[in-house]
């Protein structure tokens, strides 16, 4: 076996491997070490790709010997490796997190399943991003999907409303995936392939009913995914009430991958000379992104629940991307996919920060904030610099984001929506804020419950957090490394969705 | 004894239907079936067995640890399957690496019927695990369960 020709197939075939052998493993530390090494090994392999790839361009792998379109293809290119990259790599930094605050809030006779399933929904996330087949994308979605609900009700036994948040989730999650499914098929009908390198070149010139159906319905169907404004009824809840290491996990790669698999459709799939898509862009996308950064946004501000209001937060956030990705030009994808990296490192901080004040003091209400930076001094300050990132202070990723963001949008002509970024912004300030001040200038109620004396966390989740704080600053001072791939990516997309090959 | 006639008629039955089941997993590269269906059919003799002899009896028959670990080892053997033709020298799932001097792709049948046992027995502890914890759950969960 030569390793770099199967190295296309590794960051899938690994995790699929360890996996079920952590069913096996004795309940406690085992499982979480195994987990560890699995999540590892996958985040070099991802590495070796986007190396690969950065050096020599597209890989194509054939499952099983049988050549596209007729076998399914993992086809990756810079887009696929960034988010590759980012998938196992929140991963490779959550995991060693999670032991501690896991054993908090799982009983510990579940610690085998409960690694299972966080190493299949990582298999699902990373099959999503890696494979080149449209049918392979929705097989992938399902078991992210199911594994994400199952771990999402194992916090049902802290709160029990896990278990309906989980429910709910699971309702819409199906909900999205046939919506998919049906627009995948209904493509299918119209070219007789399901490559979508393939799709891209048969669908080319096409622009009947079952097409345009079909586009409305996986745009449906991934929007419910990715939680685009106002389909994302099921986030906040289910961000809520799952363990901590779980909302950290999914927050930062979840609808990442969703954005991932839009912006694939809109650009690879589908192209500019299908009509029903620009149409789409003007009068859905950019609105709904807009709509969703302000009023997911300014529902945040009044939240009393921490957790809740980051997990609004990320519902604006996805607006970003999409406001990003509806521009059509090679500057908003850049933003899109800049800011689809950024917010995964800040928002990965954010609740693991949450995910610490959680082990300590056993609550995410705001209450429980309150006069931690003497207490908690360094979960303290890595809340604060990711806030500030989330915010988009300069020397942050947020800064970045925000700045590719509006290049893109006066490039663009949309010189409104550069001003409403930077008012959104401004809400942003506030719900951070008033986290940032409880937890700096207040002092916890006397009476109250969480007027004990707290230690600060320990370092097993300390070191993991401050990972991605610096990799928050370190990337916002760095800015080609990330901004360099996604122009590039961009680029490339944007000349296959404008018509030319790839 | 109550219910002597449903009950002899599972106990003929069981063989039968197991039968049936390894007929349909050994067939399926030729024709319908395969180790979907098979782990279903598989999974129904012994669903038969707790109808008519009740759960406790099934458990002594086919305990849910031996379950899990038949789960395990059919996603391994699906898995393996493919990571066996990669050492040797085709791409994951690339069967004919199995049998590359075969001038008829025999390396294919084998490579199929590999990958469809592991489907099979992973379908029957899937199958059998849900059935399990569907009728064994209690009334109300105790709270250390969680």
């Amino acid at each position: 076996m030569s390793l770099s020709a199967q190295l296309p197939v590794l960051p899938i075939v690994i995790p699929l491997l360890m996996a079920p052998i952590t069913l096996l493993l004795p309940k406690g530390r085992a499982p979480w070490a195994w987990a560890v090494l699995c999540s590892w090994l996958a985040f070099a392999a991802s590495v070796a790709i986007i190396n690969n790839v950065y050096e020599f361009g597209v890989i194509s792998y054939h499952l099983g010997d049988w050549a596209p379109p007729l076998g399914i293809e993992y086809r990756i290119d810079l887009m696929n490796a960034l988010v590759l990259v980012l998938v196992s790599g929140i991963a490779a930094v959550v995991f060693p997190f999670a032991y501690e605050s896991v054993k908090s809030e799982i009983d510990e006779r579940q610690s085998p399943y409960f690694y299972g399933a966080l190493l299949i929904c990582m298999v699902g996330l990373l099959g999503v991003t890696i494979t080149g087949d449209a049918f392979n994308i929705f097989v992938f979605l399902e078991i992210s999907s199911l594994s994400a609900y199952a771990l999402i009700s194992m916090g049902g036994r802290r709160d029990r409303r896990a278990l309906t948040s989980a429910f709910n989730y699971l309702i819409m999650g199906t909900i999205g995936a046939s919506f998919f499914v049906i627009g995948v098929g209904l493509l299918y009908q119209a070219t007789g392939t399901l490559n979508m390198a393939d799709l891209h070149a048969k669908l080319a010139g096409q622009d009947n009913r079952v097409v345009q159906s079909g586009f409305a319905f996986i745009v449906v169907g991934i929007g419910l995914k990715l939680a685009m404004f106002p389909l994302h009824l099921w986030l906040p809840n289910a961000y809520t009430y799952a363990p901590s290491a779980v909302t950290a996990f999914m927050a930062a790669t979840a609808t990442k991958v969703a954005v991932y698999v839009l912006i694939r459709f809109f650009y690879t799939v589908f192209g500019f000379d299908f009509a029903f898509e620009v149409a789409a862009f003007t009068y859905v996308i950019l609105p709904l992104g807009i709509a969703g950064m302000f009023i997911a946004s300014l529902v945040a501000v009044f939240q009393e629940d921490v957790k809740r209001m980051l997990a609004y937060s990320s519902v604006a956030q996805i607006g970003y991307m999409l406001l990003g990705l509806s521009f059509a030009t090679t500057a908003g994808l850049t933003a899109a996919l800049v800011h689809m990296f950024n917010h995964a490192l800040m928002k990965g901080a954010l609740f693991m920060a949450v995910a610490c004040v959680v082990l300590r003091t056993g609550s995410h209400s705001c209450h429980a904030f309150a006069g931690l930076a003497k207490r908690m001094p360094y979960t303290t300050w890595a809340f604060v610099l990711s806030g500030l990132s989330l915010i988009g202070v300069p020397l942050t990723v947020g800064f970045v984001s925000k700045w590719y963001l509006l290049q893109a949008s006066f490039a663009a002509g949309h010189w409104y929506a550069g001003f409403l970024i930077v008012l959104s912004s401004l809400i942003a300030v506030v719900y951070v804020g008033r986290i940032a001040e409880l937890m700096i200038l207040r002092e916890p109620d006397p009476d109250g419950p969480y007027a004990l004396a707290r230690k600060e966390a320990p370092l097993s989740m300390l070191i993991p957090m401050w990972v991605l704080v610096i990799a928050n600053v370190y990337f916002g001072i760095r800015t080609e490394l990330t901004g360099g791939v996604a122009e590039r990516a961009a680029t490339a997309l944007m000349t296959m969705a404008s018509g030319g090959a790839q | 004894m109550q219910h002597l006639i449903l009950r002899v008629t599972t106990k003929i039955l069981f063989t039968p239907i197991i039968l049936f089941a390894l007929y349909v997993q050994f067939h399926g590269d030729y024709g319908p079936g395969g180790g979907f269906q098979a782990g279903v059919i598989f999974a129904v003799a012994f669903i038969l067995h707790a109808f008519c002899f009740g759960l406790e009896e099934t458990k002594k028959a086919l305990p849910q640890k031996a379950l899990t670990i038949a789960m395990v080892v059919g996603v391994l053997f699906y898995a393996g399957t493919g990571l066996a033709t990669m050492l040797l020298g085709g791409n994951f799932l690339g069967y004919d690496a199995i049998d590359p001097e075969s001038t008829h792709h025999a390396g294919q049948h084998y490579g199929i019927i590999l990958v469809e046992w592991g489907v099979g027995v992973c379908v029957a502890s899937t199958m059998l695990t849900i059935f399990y914890l569907f009728t064994g759950r209690e009334p109300d969960i105790d709270p250390e369960d969680w």
